[in-house]
């Protein structure tokens, strides 16, 4: 049979992604460039029984799509610049309390309303540190329309299974461009659900950790009952600040991403094997940084393209290989030099790495890339 | 390296150059199987305003998303011309609305002069579908899609009351095209 074929938005493709993941509960405040996120799901929850809430604010919004979550629901909200802001203390509350949930956002320009239609992937570090405390933090940044189907079914995955919140990272470029894809037909990709108790509800308690580093997560209203609080607390869910309680609560709660590592990290490596210099890029403009390597190449300059699909946990090992291997990496991003921060610390000087940044509201062209990187060699 | 090329439609916002834009994407990459992608850049005002939509079409798997070189350009307004013409290819095409765009810019590109919106308002009776008359034009002058396929994604996109009018704004934008050209 001929495969299901559509011209989508990836913002489009996101929603999508989500119903294809079994998320029957969105809860969003609209603001540009995310809205077509909440659009489709407007229209489409309700067909599969799900729920769609516009809610007063991104406070509200975050908020219930955590209340519906408790539930057992998969759930997603999608926001820009601003409203993203204004979610960093619930999604903090929904990573000390565990609670899966997948947050979209279309990033463009700022501070503050900055620039609404302009493209920007200026919140890599709020999505890493955006929420105060230490806290573990799953980011996913696909670049085309078919991988931000894909890889946004996998943020609801990661969600359930880590039982945190996951981020899916947009700009306003890949957000609203539309590419061809394939949909996949359901069983084709792989849909994960969380992990229910297998104790009787007396004995149930919502983190327990003698059950593993991700305890399971009981659904309200199916006879189980726990208290639930932004407060450390102790395996029963009651706030406490017995120390070995909080010390080994916050423990495990990075422990639980960082031990598996090695199933949350995904990258594409492009022409790298002899590479001499290396491009670091992820989303909309490691399109970009291809384009400029395929014509480098032509031109006899060993480059290559290294490109996190997951950013959050950031590919520590493979870009601290990599750069034994090349004379040099260059970080084109669209913000004043975020992610370079990290590749620089996980390098440590093995080799030179060089910085290319933007923030007019057009993206880095592979003209840039390519004019960089021959001053670089 | 795949064979790329390169459309832009700009105008002032609220003209339906995005649509037109998504129409052409849809008539290569759904029903033509090429690769497409169709992107677009505006300003916050919902009318007025410079807008611009593009779309690249290819043989192989498309990487960088914007225009770098344009091979075929339409502008419906003279800040349109004026802002969007510098990237044309040495070589490329520039198609104006010979009322709107009184001073096309000069360059090493051939520019192509038809009367767009009053084809849509006086031939067809309604200046809206100026847009789709535009796409006619562009397909006839660039091949980029066949011109049964570029008809089909107009006629998937617009509701059913509306589909003659649209298909004749079409074929006249199509048609203007071919005549002119000979």
């Amino acid at each position: 049979m001929a495969k299901k074929v559509a011209l989508l938005q990836g913002n489009e493709a996101s929603a999508y992604g989500a119903l294809y993941a079994g998320c029957r509960f969105f809860g969003g405040y609209p603001i540009t460039p995310s809205t077509e996120v909440a659009e489709v799901m407007a229209v489409e929850l309700p067909k599969v029984g799900g729920k769609f809430i516009q809610m007063e604010d991104e406070i509200g919004a975050m908020a219930s799509i955590l209340g519906a979550s408790l539930t057992g629901a998969k759930v997603l909200t999608a926001s820009s610049g601003p409203g993203m802001s204004l979610k960093q203390e619930l999604i903090g509350y929904a990573c000390i309390a565990e609670i899966p949930c997948v947050i979209v956002n279309v990033m463009r320009g700022g501070p503050s309303t900055g620039m609404p239609t302009g493209p920007s992937q200026s919140d890599i570090m709020q999505a890493r540190w955006g929420t105060h405390g230490d806290h573990p933090t799953i980011a996913l940044v696909p670049a085309s329309c078919q991988e931000i189907f894909t890889e946004t079914v996998r943020a609801f995955n990661l969600a359930e299974i880590y039982r945190m919140p996951v981020q899916v990272l947009l700009d306003e470029i890949n957000g609203h461009m539309r590419e061809r894809i394939e949909l996949p037909e359901p069983g084709e990709l792989e849909v994960l659900d969380r992990a229910a108790p297998s104790v009787p509800p007396e004995q149930y308690l919502p983190f327990d950790p003698s059950v593993g580093d991700v305890p399971p997560l009981a659904a309200f209203g199916s006879g189980y009952r726990f208290h639930v609080t932004g407060l450390n607390k102790a395996p029963d869910g009651f706030p406490t600040t017995r120390a070995e309680l909080v010390d080994a609560e916050e423990r495990r709660q990075l422990r639980k991403i960082e031990a598996a590592r090695d199933l949350i990290e995904k990258n594409e490596e492009y022409l790298l094997d002899d590479a001499e210099v290396a491009v670091i890029a992820f989303g909309t403009i490691s399109r970009s940084a291809r384009h400029a390597v395929n014509a480098l190449r032509e031109q006899g300059i060993k480059a290559g393209l290294f490109r996190p699909i997951t950013l959050w946990p950031f590919p520590e090992r493979r870009v601290a290989e990599l750069a034994k291997q090349v004379k040099g990496m260059l970080v084109p991003e669209m913000n004043l030099g975020q992610l370079v921060l990290e590749v620089e610390r996980v390098v440590k000087g093995a080799c030179s790495v060089s910085s290319l940044t933007r923030v007019d509201g057009e993206p880095i062209t592979p003209d840039q890339i390519m004019e960089q990187i021959r001053e670089v060699c | 390296m795949s064979r790329r090329y390169e459309l832009r439609f700009s105008g002032a916002g609220g003209q339906g150059l995005i649509t037109a834009g998504i129409i052409l994407a849809e008539a290569a990459a759904i029903i033509e199987n090429q690769y497409a992608v169709q992107s677009q850049s505006y300003g916050p005002e919902a009318r007025g305003g410079a807008s611009k939509s593009e779309v690249i079409v290819s043989d192989g798997p498309i990487d960088y998303p914007k225009a770098t070189l344009v091979d075929a350009c339409l502008a419906l307004t003279q800040e349109a011309a004026d802002k969007y013409s510098d990237t044309i290819k040495s070589g490329g095409l520039l198609l104006v609305d010979e009322d709107f765009v009184k001073a096309p810019p000069q360059g090493d590109f051939k520019v192509v002069r038809l009367p767009i919106i009053n084809t849509a308002k006086n031939d067809l009776g309604r200046a809206i579908v100026a847009n789709v008359v535009a796409l006619g034009a562009m397909v006839a002058l660039t091949g980029v899609v066949r011109r049964e396929s570029g008809e089909e994604a107009v006629l998937r996109k617009v509701p059913a009351a509306f589909a003659e009018l649209n298909k004749k704004a079409y074929n006249a934008g199509y048609d203007r095209v071919k005549a002119l050209l000979g």
